[in-house]
């Protein structure tokens, strides 16, 4: 016997201890696949004979099989099941997962089995046993099929069971292995003019059927490229030419060239015809007075056919590898390429609530809202007045026979193409084009994207990057990111990336120093980088800066009502500016310089996002330079003043005495007054320099003009992440924009180095000791690509070189002393390396799915793990 | 870090044998944060001054492996622990002057016991939250001429105001052992930030060190509860041993939790009317399921579980820390088991939807929404009365009219308390509230929380969402 099963279904082996189930088992399927209820019983008691353990060995199968099928596998279950009530449950949880229960029965002749069981040490359960099992196997063959088992095959011999072969078929639904081009048109309720009209928009050409079907007329269109397609239902009722949509509906489906999911109307049609009860409601009378009005003699066999016709649709397909799916009114996620009686009336109907509406009708479940899938799902059904997206789900049903359009949506172009009605065909029962019609402010997608789901952020994550493949994000901190977010973050509509981390280069062994750039030099060249970019490291706060050309650009492409025309957000995603206006005039200041250049043009978009210091540092860390830096400085200068004062004046004594033996048990040794004074002035010394250090980044900010913005990337614009450029192009793109306002923007100082030529890289180390004796914070390397991969993966964006002054502030006031300094050349970079990775493949991921206008869950969830790492707990001076 | 002691009591020189440390010699001791050095900058028989000056190691301070006590805590990795006079000095005059500190001298053992002229400096002493004003208040009640000046925080940018660090000197007459006893107590005090864990054993040290002058020192509630380093249950276990019964008023702010938040409305009486109001409107609504959206440290929580019609109470607050309290605070771990089937703590956010908190009979949503910034309130409005949509929602908020009776104005502050995005008038909330429960199906009434005003209303102002 060849079995044939669905893919994905629920297989219930049935048949007496003794049978052969297990031995098929083993023989037909994974050993993963099969769960057997001997097994269960021994994992929850250790005995496989346990009979007291079968409650509980059974919650263990059914649990581990919901499981299964959740996931979409496969599962055989390997127990007797000669029972109804252990059946029962199976068939359920089949139902509950939207697959198909398959009964495999093995009606053995009692005697093999009793021989099978005698020979068996581990089973000392009498004769009895088995004869009762085969007689309720024999009691339950003729309800299997009623008690909802799809596929029943029964083996009645050891040669059955020794010869049958197992098949898994694909589901009807299942076209994973078509990948388009498609073009999907939604609802036609016998509007065939603009059907006509829609597909030749579309490029198919009208051919002669060869075959010229009397019944079904000639009528057929074709792509000539090969292009399908894809009917969502409800061909028929409500318009004026119901079967001739339908004839060509059917004529391009039976030639190849179009796919027809069903619609309610189309059922309902069917089961009207076929002599079934219906109501003659919402258009049906209208089908069936096109057929009342064929001749008598083409009436019969067209009706048989076309019922044959209806009854051979499948509900639902998924195509192109699962990227795509259609459905006449939806498909959750949950359902998608399952099949069973639930699947097939959530794609006709959808689901509702129970409630109803003011004008009577049934409130529709929203499950489009809900939708967390990665395939498309195209569908109709209920009509819009225009086709929105909605997390990846679109509804092209325009409602042509209220008068509306006919659209299409071409696959995978995302394009949609419409057609107007010639009329207003029918009157529907709620007005889906308001009166008043007036564009919502904000797409049904930005409304959505107003409340984020919990569920999207919390608990452990694992997000995938396109730079970094999977990035986890432990539980702990999401957790800590979410009070973040919560309590000071900007609106995350506005938030479209985060900065990642930056390490610092190898640590130098370099007399005096730290950080020196042929550290940095040596690192790229080392993972296979031939040239770098330094770029001047401005010392101010990470700003990462949102331009909009006008306040509408900013409600069209980020969803956001009357918050100005741009925005300034820390590293953390906080409003860089309480003041408000001062941050309108900085965002107005860049619009403007953008205007000049030619920006919007050039770039053909209507905003831009750009990576940025912002100057002075004491704008934004005014409060950590108060309570911490000054005050470690007025504090130490407040000691050592006093210190060196007592420490000179013992220094003036004569008599004290410079040797003097140390007691046995005293703690005490001698010193000497006058080393001490020597090494407290060197420390006051360093005080002094430490001071100077941060002083050169503070200034007092009265005005805009008080500060300097320094960008170095352009990320973003309309239709493009610009990590395809390198950084020369970046800065000189940049330069020219900080041109056209010298008074705010900076452009940033940068040199190119090649790697392989020493004297390029001496010319690099000597700019970056111009640099930082000037006072600067040192300067940043980065491989010439935005991003590159070398021996070992991604490569680092970049690393800093901090200059020996600067690091006083990072490192405490005296770090430069050799004895603390040899003490801090041991740092260990390894983690704060990953974090820079991780951090960079997460923020360019944000921009990326931002730019394919994704949902913002999925925006955000890129955003929101930058965060979540950046509360991992890493040495804060690297 | 340094003191010097100085006096002219005469022989001068004889500050040498209280202290146990020979003029002539200059001597270092190894300590486990750095070394410490004593040497005498004079000695003659007129005056006579000692100095203990801390080398405090800050590479090992911040690497925190000099070990365990420095490591945790003080992270800050450019600090001002190897400069500024901390509870570091005290503990090095444990170990360099510890049998001065008893009050013990071998060779002048009755001069230990007799006041002298001292007096003590300190070029760097921090005295955070409450300035020169509260050090006076510390030594000027023990009889200390105290002169302070306060160092300039940075001389180049004189809008950053001033710093909390203070060049000191105190003099008195009076024995070494006292006045070294009272700097060791209180230094760590104005400093406000102990470098070591506090533990029960600090308790029993406090009580020492401070016999015979901190139970009738005016200002011991402060002293204790810095020292304890604001440990509540100790604070109150040392001060009720102090004073021999428990100061009520204490006891009630922490009780409370308004120690750190909430000066303004320090009335505990406000505080009680609020959770009043709030349970009789609960209560009132028949609710079994309840929700206490940002429960904090678990206030209104405690008052629930109280009640038997609460069969199921949910607490959730963004900040994690509040939570940790809130558990500890309801003892989470120690209650029955029964008890703890009742109530259950999550960390979650208002600004997003949680299908946690669908289902529920009714929320409380006290003194929340203010701290919510106005642009992402819409998103909690959703999250609450169209996600979760308990039947009843109850809801309070500062009424911003109420601040002139606390003349918040003059005291320059925007708000009754720092992290407060807004507050509003009575007009502002119901005109917010009513417009909510037009959307969201709501029907919304209003009350008044604590004392009413005729003209500026109620300190507090509620609001109750009731859907159908």
């Amino acid at each position: 016997m060849d079995i044939k099963i669905p893919k994905l279904s629920l297989v219930v082996l049935i048949g007496p201890s003794g049978s052969g189930k297990s031995t098929f088992a083993r023989k037909h399927f994974l050993p993963t696949e099969v769960l057997s209820s001997d097994f269960c019983r021994g994992l929850v008691s250790d005995d496989e004979n346990d009979q007291k353990a079968t409650k509980d060995a059974f919650a263990v199968l059914h649990f581990i099989a919901g499981k299964r099928l959740a996931a979409g596998r496969l599962t055989v279950v390997d127990a007797t099941n000669v029972q109804m009530e252990a059946r029962k449950p199976l068939v359920e949880l089949a139902r509950e997962y939207h697959c198909l229960p398959t009964a495999i029965v093995f009606n053995l002749p009692e005697k093999v089995c009793q021989a099978r069981n005698e020979e068996r040490t581990d089973r000392d359960f009498g004769p009895h046993v088995i004869r009762q099992q085969g007689s309720q196997l024999r009691r339950s063959l003729r309800n299997l099929k009623h008690e909802g088992f799809r596929h029943i095959f029964v083996l009645e011999s050891e040669e059955e069971v020794n010869s049958a072969t197992v098949e898994r078929v694909p589901l009807w639904n299942d076209k994973k292995g078509e990948h388009g081009p498609f073009d999907i048109i939604g609802d036609i309720h016998g509007c065939c003019d603009e059907l006509e009209q829609l597909l030749e928009k579309l490029g198919y050409k009208r051919q002669d059927s060869p075959s010229g079907d009397g019944l079904w007329g000639d009528r057929i269109y074709a792509h000539p490229e090969g292009r399908k397609a894809v009917f969502l239902g409800d061909i028929v009722d409500r318009g004026p030419k119901i079967l001739d949509s339908l004839k060509i509906v059917r004529n391009m489906v039976k030639a190849g060239s179009a796919h027809f999911v069903p619609g309610n109307h189309d059922m309902k049609l069917m089961r009207k015809l076929s002599g079934r009860d219906a109501q003659i409601t919402h258009g049906l009378q209208q089908s069936l007075a096109e057929f009342e009005a064929l001749s008598s003699d083409v009436r019969e066999p067209f009706i048989r056919e076309t019922v044959e016709f209806l009854d051979s649709l499948v509900s639902h397909y998924v195509f192109d590898d699962g990227n795509l799916v259609v459905a006449h009114a939806g498909m959750k996620q949950e359902m998608q390429g399952r099949g069973s009686g639930k699947v097939r009336d959530f794609a006709l109907y959808g689901e509702t609530t129970g409630e109803t509406d003011e004008f009577g009708l049934p409130v529709r479940y929203d499950w489009a809202a809900e939708y967390r899938g990665q395939a498309m799902v195209v569908y109709g059904h209920t009509p819009v007045p225009d086709p929105e997206w909605l997390n990846r789900t679109i509804n092209i049903d325009t409602g042509c026979v209220f008068g509306g359009q006919l659209t299409a949506l071409r696959y995978p172009e995302r394009e949609l193409v419409s057609v107007p009605a010639a009329h207003t065909y029918c009157e529907p029962a709620k007005p889906f084009i308001l009166e008043n019609k007036q564009a919502p402010a904000l797409s049904a997608q930005q409304l959505h994207d107003n409340l984020l789901d919990a569920e999207d952020v919390i608990g452990k994550r694992i997000v995938t990057t396109r730079l970094h493949a999977n990035v986890t994000v432990r539980e702990e901190n999401a957790t800590a990111a979410l009070e973040i977010m919560s309590r000071y973050a900007a609106n995350p509509k506005w938030l479209i990336y985060l900065p990642p981390t930056m390490s610092p280069c190898e640590t130098s062994k370099r007399e005096g120093v730290l950080e020196h750039p042929a550290e940095a030099f040596a690192h790229f060249r080392s993972v296979g980088i031939p040239r770098v970019v330094c770029e001047q490291k401005h010392m101010g706060s990470r700003a990462v800066v949102i331009v909009c050309r006008d306040e509408e650009a900013v409600s069209r492409r980020f969803g956001i009502l009357n918050d100005g025309i741009g925005i300034v957000y820390t590293r953390t995603g906080r409003r860089f500016f309480e003041d408000r206006q001062m941050e309108q005039q900085l965002v107005a200041l860049i619009r403007t310089a953008l205007d000049q250049t030619g920006f919007w043009d050039e770039f053909k978009t209507d905003w831009a996002c750009l990576d940025c210091e912002l100057m002075p540092w004491s704008a934004k860390a005014q409060q950590l330079l108060q309570t911490q830096y000054a005050a470690v400085g007025s504090a130490a200068h407040g000691a050592f003043r006093e210190t060196i004062a007592v420490l000179e004046q013992a220094s003036r004594r004569h008599d004290l005495m410079k040797t003097f033996p140390v007691l046995e048990n005293s703690s005490a040794r001698p010193a000497d007054v006058d080393n001490i004074l020597s090494r407290y002035r060197d420390r006051n010394d360093m005080i002094a320099q430490y001071v100077t250090a941060y002083r050169q980044y503070c200034w007092p900010v009265k005005a805009l003009n008080d500060l300097k913005l320094a960008p170095f990337h352009l990320l973003a614009t309309e239709g493009k992440v610009h990590a395809d450029q390198d950084h020369v192009w970046h800065m000189e793109i940049l330069k020219k924009l900080c041109a056209a306002d010298s008074g705010v923007l900076l452009a940033t100082p940068y040199r190119v180095v090649d790697l392989i030529d020493p004297q390029s890289q001496d010319a690099g180390t000597a700019w970056w000791e111009e640099l930082t004796a000037k006072g600067g914070e040192g300067m940043v390397v980065k491989p010439i690509n935005f991003v590159m991969r070398g021996k070992r993966g991604l490569v680092q964006p970049a690393v800093k070189v901090r200059g020996r002054e600067y690091l006083r502030i990072i490192y405490g006031p005296e770090y430069t002393a050799r004895e603390h300094l040899e003490r801090l050349r041991s740092r260990n970079l390894g983690a704060k390396r990953s974090l820079a990775l991780r951090e960079f493949a997460l923020g360019m991921e944000a921009l990326d799915r931002f730019v394919r206008r994704e949902p913002l869950r999925r925006v955000h969830e890129c955003v929101f793990g930058v965060l979540a790492l950046e509360s991992e707990p890493v040495d804060p001076r690297l | 870090m340094l003191l010097t002691i100085t006096t002219t009591y005469k022989p001068a020189t004889d500050l040498g044998y209280l202290l146990h440390k020979n003029p002539a010699k200059c001597q270092e001791f190894e300590m486990t944060f750095g070394k410490a050095y004593v040497f005498f900058p004079e000695a003659t028989q007129e005056r006579c001054t000692a100095a203990l000056l801390l080398d405090v190691d800050p590479v090992g301070l911040v690497r925190g492996r000099r070990g365990s006590i420095m490591s945790g805590l003080l992270d800050q990795y450019v600090n001002d622990r190897p400069y500024a006079a901390s509870s570091l000095l005290s503990v090095a005059m444990t170990q360099v002057f510890g049998s001065a500190l008893r009050g013990q001298s071998n060779d002048r053992p009755e001069l230990a016991g007799t006041a002298i002229p001292l007096t003590a400096k300190i070029p760097a002493l921090p005295c955070r939250h409450g300035g020169d004003v509260f050090l006076r208040h510390l030594f000027e009640p023990l009889g200390y001429k105290v002169e302070a000046s306060r160092l300039p925080l940075d001389e180049t940018f004189p809008d950053w105001g001033e710093g909390p660090y203070f060049a000191v000197e105190i003099e008195k007459t009076t024995t070494l052992k006292d006045l070294l006893t009272h700097l060791y107590v209180l230094i760590p005090v104005l400093d406000d930030n102990k470098h070591y864990y506090v533990g029960d054993d600090e308790v029993e040290k406090l009580l020492r060190k401070g016999e015979g002058w901190l139970a009738s020192h005016p200002e011991k509630e402060a002293i204790a509860r810095r020292y304890l380093k604001y440990q509540p249950s100790l604070a109150r276990e040392a001060l009720a041993r102090l004073v021999e019964e428990e100061d009520p008023v204490l006891a009630k702010e922490e009780e409370a939790g308004l120690t750190a938040e909430e000066p303004l409305e320090k009335d505990i009486s406000l505080n009680e009317a609020r959770l009043g109001a709030v349970m009789a409107a609960l209560k009132g609504t028949g609710a079994k399921r309840i929700l206490d959206l940002g429960c904090g440290e678990g206030k209104l929580l405690r008052e629930l579980l109280k009640e038997k019609q609460f069969e199921q109470i949910t607490g959730m607050d963004v900040s994690v820390r509040s939570l940790e309290t809130a558990h500890e605070r309801l003892r989470l771990d120690r209650l029955p088991a029964r008890m703890k089937d009742r109530l259950k703590l999550m960390h979650g956010s208002l600004l997003y939807r949680d299908r946690r908190l669908e289902g529920f009979d009714a929320a409380a949503v006290v003194e929340v929404i203010e701290h919510l910034d106005p642009p992402r309130l819409a998103a909690a409005e959703r999250a609450i009365f169209e996600c979760a949509k308990p039947r009843t929602v109850v809801l309070t908020t500062p009424n911003v009219e109420y601040n002139v009776m606390w003349k918040l104005a003059e005291s320059s502050q925007k708000f009754r308390h720092g992290d407060h995005r807004f507050e509003w008038t009575r007009q502002e909330f119901q005109a917010w509230a009513n417009g909510i429960a037009n959307r969201f199906g709501y029907k919304v009434t209003f009350l008044p929380v604590g004392p009413e005003d005729a003209t500026v209303g109620s300190p507090t102002q509620m609001g109750v969402f009731r859907r159908d």
